[in-house]
Formats: C-alpha cells, structure tokens, sequence
C-alpha cells in the first residue's frame, strides 16, 4: 500500500518529465495515461483509508480525510487531461505553449495530489505554497494582457495569504512545542492525540491566522478577489482544476487546523470564525452571479459561492452536516469540473467569453449544451445530483445543531445563487439565435453609441476581440442573423471534450442517487477524524 | 534586602531579540521612504542581514546548532542570491527598456508619504498591543520582539497596499516573509531544520516566479506600474 502512495506522487512528476522531453503528439497520452493511473490509485488510497490509515517515514500519511481530497484532485486530473487532449487540438497551438501547457498541467497536479498526503502542518504549506507558484504560472500562460493582470494579481494577493498561513503554523508549532518539546515537527501523528491539552492563545490566534492565510486560496469573502480574475484568464482545464481541487485543497488545510483547534479551544471558537466567513462569502457570491458578463467569471463566483457553503457547514459541526461537507467537495469537484469544461467548449464555439454573445447553445451543441445545463442544475443543488444530497445533509445538520437561522440564510443564499446561475445559462443555452444578437432590452439604439459600445468592450472587456460582436452591432439585422447563423455551425468541436464530462455527469448522479457503501463508510471515518472521535 | 522588582530586566539574548526585532522594524518604516528600487532591495537585503545575527545569537543562547546552518543558508539566500537575482531583474528591464536603467524609480504611493507613514505607525501599534493583550507567555520567548514582529508584517502589508508598482509590490512581499522568519526565530526557534530549509527554498522558487512575471508584466506594459492593471472588474 505505500508503494501505492510513492507512486502517485511519482507518477506526475514522471509524466512532467516526459511531456518537457517527448514529441509534440505524445504528450497529451503521457497526460491521460498518468491522470487515469493516478486516479485508480487515488480510489485504492481511499478503500483502504476506510478502514485504516496509511503511513510512510513519519512524511507521508493518508486517512480518510486527506483521501477525500485524493479523491476530488484524482478525479479532475484525470478528466482534464482527457479534455485537453481535444482543447488543444484545436487553433495553432506552438510547440513551447504546448510543452508549458502540458508540463504545468502536469507538476500542477503532482503539488495538489502531494498536499493531502503530507504528514505535517508544515510540509502541508510547502506544497499548498508549491501549487500556488505553479498555477500562477499556468494562468499567465495564455500570455495576453488580461492573464498578465490576473497571474500578477493572484501570485501576489495569494503568497500574502500564504504569508499569513505560515504565521498560523509557526504559532501551532509554539502551541505544540510547549507540550511536545523539541523533537516536534508538527507531524499530524503527534499534535492531533495531545491537542486537547495545548494552549489556549496561540491555538487561537493560529486558528484565526490560517483560515484568513489558507482562506485566501479558498477564496472566501473578503480575500476572494484573485479568483474570479484568474479563473476568467487561465486556459479552461487549469480553470477547471483551479476551481475544482485547488480551492478544496487549501479547504483541506483549514479542516486540519480546525481539528486541532476544536480538540484545544472546544467546539465554539473555531465554528463561529468559519461562520462569519462562510456567511459572507454565501450571500456576496450570491448576489455577483447577477449580472455577470463572462461565463468564467459566473462559474468563479460560484466557487465562492460554494466554498461558503462549505465553512457554513463546518461551522454546524453536527456529523451529518460534516459528512455533506465532504461529499460537497466530491460533488463540487465533479459539477464544477463539468460547468468550466462546458463552458470551454461553449467559448470554443463563440469564440468569446461574452455571455450576451452566446445564444442557442442547444441548437448549436447537441451534447456538451444539454451536458453545460445539467452541470448548472446540478451546481444549484437540483436532484437527483450529488449536490443536492450533500447540501441537504448540510442543511440537516444545521437544524440538528439547533442553528436554525443559518440554516434559513443557507437556503436562501443557495436559492438566489440558482437563480443569478439559472437565468444566466438558460438565456445562453435556449434562447434561439433567430431573433437580435442583442437582447431587447437595449431600447432603440442610435447607429453612434452601439458600434463605440462594441468595440470598447472589446478592446478592454475580455481578453481576445469580437470580431463577430462588433459586426452584427454594425450591420443591419438580416445580414447579422445571417452572418452568427453561419459563424456557428452544429456540432461538437471534439469528442475528447465530451467523454470527461459524461462521466463527471455519471459520477453526480452516482453521488446523489446512491454512494457506493466503501464511500459512505470512508465520510464516516472522516467525519469521526474530524469531531476528534476515535 | 532589595525589594525583588515585580518585573525582571530583559536578559542578553532577550536584549538582543528586542534591538534587532526595533532594527527590522525601523528598515521597514525606512522602506516607505525609499524612492529608488534599487535602495529598497538594499533595505531588505539589510533586513535579511539582521534577522541572520538573530539566528547566531538564538543559537549561541538557546544552544540550538542547527541554527547557525540556518543563519548561514538564510544570509547566502536572502543577502546575496536573492538581491543579486533582483538586480539582475530591474538592470535587465532598465536596459530593455532604455529607460533610465536599473535604478527604476518605483511608483509613487496610493496615499502622501506622511499619510502612508501614519497609517503604518497605527498598524503597527495595533500590532504590538493586539499580540501583547493575547497573553502569550513562556520563559523562553522574548514577548517584546514577537509584538515588533509582528507589527513588521502588518507593516509590510502597507508597503504592499499602498506602492503602485509591481517591483515596490514584490520586495514588500518578501519583507513580509522577513517578518514571519523573524517571528519564526522568536517563538519558533527549535523547528526542525529541514523544515526552515524547505521554507527557504520555497521563498526562492517564488522569487524567480515573482521575476517571472514582473517581466512578462513589464514585457506587456513597458512598465512596473500598476496603474494599468485595471481591466478585469466586476
């Protein structure tokens, strides 16, 4: 079994290698081959963290909590690796964008896959750090002023949180030592057994310190303002995974904190801080999904959205509101995976990330439209999918923690966050193309402000120009009709791009109709980890 | 018999935490004043210098020997590769540019250089006091200088604010990791070496990425301000 840990975090590095060295073609295989293998050994992890936990030199560690975690990054490596393969293939992708591309895919995987196995507060910041600089790099690799803007912002905003996050493990560190003396390193082995006993203050202050360090990557409200940037600019399967896995990893991070802080402080403390935060980032993230201009930016949103709902959950701590925690993370690691690979196909075809511009997506897309729609029920909690049962226990527990008017907010944050998502993806997917371009709403125009409208939006709107937006402003309607009909013909740009999300799809349905019995009893386990029950 | 005093006078080693902790601080106040990025590598380089005789001093009074390797690594990294890499950035992008070179004037501040200082002075009062009230105690931690540390970061957090250009923005980052090394020495000083160095590494891959893409931002721009970078709203 630890060859089992050795090998998922020599894999991707194997693969980064071979995608530097190997011809242009191979790469996207070297891809699939090492996300298909690491996620079978992300499941053999999770089998067998079930029952036990998996250790290796006092470094490496896996229990069922940083399995689940395992199981989320296993996942969406592997199905945007597969997608890649058909995002590349199309445009003139160079050798050097295609080298950095797939290499940086790759590491980025490894950095996210190594963190949960980390058997210390401070290695786990070492690799949450790693990811950071790497996925800073993949969003600046499209290489335009707007992924220039959003890296620097990113790289900057998140490495001050990390700044922080190091700060919360230096002063558990001092709790620790106090007990534990100098042979301490922070090893999860050694501080969760003694951290009833720590003391008080720097447990406090540390906890305080890593959810607003750690708080910062998940993006939580009022440090969220990176994300939605690098989101919108990073190639969509960094998006993916950045929205899917990266966010869930530094989550990860808090959960570990939190369990030392609940062992030491008691219960209340901790809960009430990631209330505050989760509070925040609900009903901001809720409100921001009116009115979204760009389909990437919508889908950050609603990250933050759901990571909200994630501390809110924590914030019950009754076990069956932690156990919908962490098949959250599962089904939001699947349904947002789903939405970004959706809405990269969706860009693909429109060639803009303008949401005005994209109508008819049904008519146009006959597997990734209807594919796009189910990932946005499913991101709004709609049965039969995996959100929906996890967002109910989440909402259970609420009332069983006698937490009755979070849970209220809960509900209707996440009602207003399916309408803004709703509206949004309905008006893209089935409002036809026949009619304007542009939505009535417009009263009027005269033939000067709509062109300059136009053409500034995009030279500073989003990242690459609208041609075919700035046409069918100028020309008279049949012509523009004409014109957006023959842009966009029928028809999915690629298989590769499809076959991911038909199985994140799967995977939702699995998660919301029946977990498999191994799943169930792997959050139980977790769930137990977490409320310090052994 | 003299009354024993109800407070005891600071030891050396406490002395000697408390000065330098001052001197780290008083580096950061200077870096607001600092106009010439080129001056302000020189000031965190002065800062890394003083936190690495922080290291020998915690290693001779604590008899902690793994600490003097640190205070050695921590001084080769922070002193030298890490201003020299600097340099070698703004000299490279002065040249590109042909602009007046390397000694690249950073932008100005958000805020007056007055209202700037204010502002930190109340940051870092905040600081001291908030961490002095939670009661932190033990006989081998230095109090004084784990408040100045402290109020160093959430100094470095100002610089970070209120500087306009992505240079300025870059050395307050790394000064705000001076301040975390230097409270990691205070109350942290028996972690395990391997673990200081992995931190020490860390700190460099991010500075060859902060490199990075201050080029790539300079590249596109033609130059370290911020001003620009407004775009993506909403």
């Amino acid at each position: 079994m630890l060859a089992v840990l050795i090998l998922i975090l020599v894999l991707p590095l194997a693969a980064t290698a071979g995608c530097v060295w190997a011809p242009q073609r191979v790469r996207g295989l070297v891809t699939v081959v090492s996300g298909l293998a690491c996620f079978g050994l992300v499941i053999a992890v999770a089998v067998t963290t079930a029952h036990r936990d998996l250790g290796y030199a006092g470094v490496l560690r896996a229990d069922a909590l940083s399995a689940v975690f395992l199981l989320a990054t296993g996942f969406l490596y592997a199905a945007v690796a597969v997608y890649s393969v058909g995002y590349l293939a199309h445009g003139a992708t160079s050798t050097r964008y295609s080298r950095r591309f797939w290499a940086g895919l790759n590491i980025f995987a490894w950095a996210m896959l190594a963190a949960p196995l980390m058997n210390s507060l401070a290695l786990l910041w070492i690799a949450i750090e790693v990811t950071t600089v790497i996925s800073a790099l993949l969003v600046a690799i499209e290489d335009t002023d707007g992924a220039a803007e959003a890296a620097w912002k990113y790289v900057l905003i998140a490495s001050a949180g990390l700044g922080l996050a190091l700060l919360a493990t230096i002063f558990a560190y001092y709790a620790g030592a106090q007990l534990l003396g100098q042979s301490y390193d922070l090893a999860f082995s050694q501080i969760i057994p003694v951290a009833g006993r720590l003391p008080h203050a720097p447990v406090q202050l540390a906890f305080v310190l890593a959810v607003l360090g750690y708080g910062t990557k998940m993006g939580l409200f009022p440090v969220h303002t990176w994300l939605p940037d690098a989101h919108s600019e990073a190639p969509t399967p960094v998006s993916a995974l950045l929205s899917g896995s990266l966010l869930a990893i530094s989550f990860y991070a808090i959960l570990r904190f939190y369990q030392v802080a609940s062992s030491a402080l008691g219960p209340r403390f901790p809960r009430d801080v990631l209330l505050v935060f989760g509070v925040a980032s609900l009903l901001l993230a809720a409100l921001y999904l009116f009115g979204q201009r760009d389909i990437k930016r919508m889908l950050a949103y609603s990250s933050v959205e759901h990571m909200g709902i994630l501390a809110i959950g924590v914030s019950f701590g009754a076990p069956i509101a932690l156990a919908g925690v962490l098949l959250h993370v599962l089904a939001h690691a699947a349904a947002k995976g789903n939405a970004f690979m959706g809405a990269g196909v969706l860009v693909h075809k429109f060639g803009t990330k303008r949401l005005a511009a994209m109508r008819g997506g049904l008519d146009v897309l006959p597997w990734s439209g209807p594919l796009f729609l189910l990932a946005i029920l499913a991101l709004g909690a709609m049965p039969p999918f995996g959100l929906f049962r996890s967002e109910f226990e989440i909402v259970e527990g609420g009332f069983a923690s006698a937490s009755t008017v979070t849970a209220a907010i809960l509900i209707i944050g996440v009602t207003v966050a399916f309408f803004g998502l709703a509206a949004t993806t309905t008006q893209i997917l089935l409002v036809p193309r026949t009619p304007p371009v542009r939505p009535p709403a417009v009263p009027a125009p005269p033939a000067v402000p709509t062109p300059a409208l136009a053409t500034a939006r995009g030279a500073g709107g989003t990242a690459s120009p609208q041609p075919d937006g700035a046409a069918s402003a100028r020309t008279p309607e049949p012509a523009a009709k004409a014109a957006a009909a023959a842009a966009v013909p029928r028809g999915e740009p690629s298989a590769w791009m499809v076959v991911p999300v038909l199985a994140g799809a799967l995977v939702l349905l699995v998660l919301g109709v029946h977990p498999p019995a191994d799943l169930t009893g792997l959050l139980a386990r977790a769930v137990r980890e977490l409320s310090g029950v052994h | 018999m003299a009354a024993v005093p109800t407070v005891a006078p600071p030891g050396v080693f406490s002395g000697t935490a408390n000065v330098i902790a001052v001197g780290v601080l008083l580096l950061e106040f200077g870096m607001f004043r600092q106009a010439l990025l080129r001056d302000l590598v020189r000031l965190y380089a002065a800062q890394a210098g003083l936190i690495s005789v922080l290291a020998v001093v915690v290693a001779a009074a604590r008899h902690l020997p793994d600490l003097y390797a640190l205070a050695g690594l921590s001084f080769a990294l922070k002193v030298v590769i890490v201003p020299v890499v600097l340099r070698r950035l703004l000299r490279g992008l002065g040249a590109r540019g042909g602009g007046p070179g390397w000694t690249d004037i950073a932008g100005s501040g958000s805020l007056g250089l007055a209202s700037t200082v204010l502002l930190a002075i109340g940051v870092a009062a905040f600081g001291v006091f908030s961490i002095a009230a939670l009661g932190l105690r033990s006989p081998v931690l230095p109090g004084t200088a784990l408040s100045i540390s402290v109020a160093v970061i959430l100094v470095a957090f100002v610089l970070m604010i209120t500087r306009r250009d992505v240079a300025s923005q870059a050395i307050g980052l790394l000064s705000l990791e001076n301040g975390v090394s230097l409270t990691s020495l205070v109350v942290a000083a028996g972690l395990p070496l391997f673990l200081e160095i992995a931190f020490l590494f860390d700190l460099l891959v991010a500075v060859v990425v902060f490199g990075l893409l201050i080029r790539v931002h300079h590249g596109r721009a033609d130059s370290m301000s911020t001003a620009e970078l407004t775009s993506l709203r909403g």
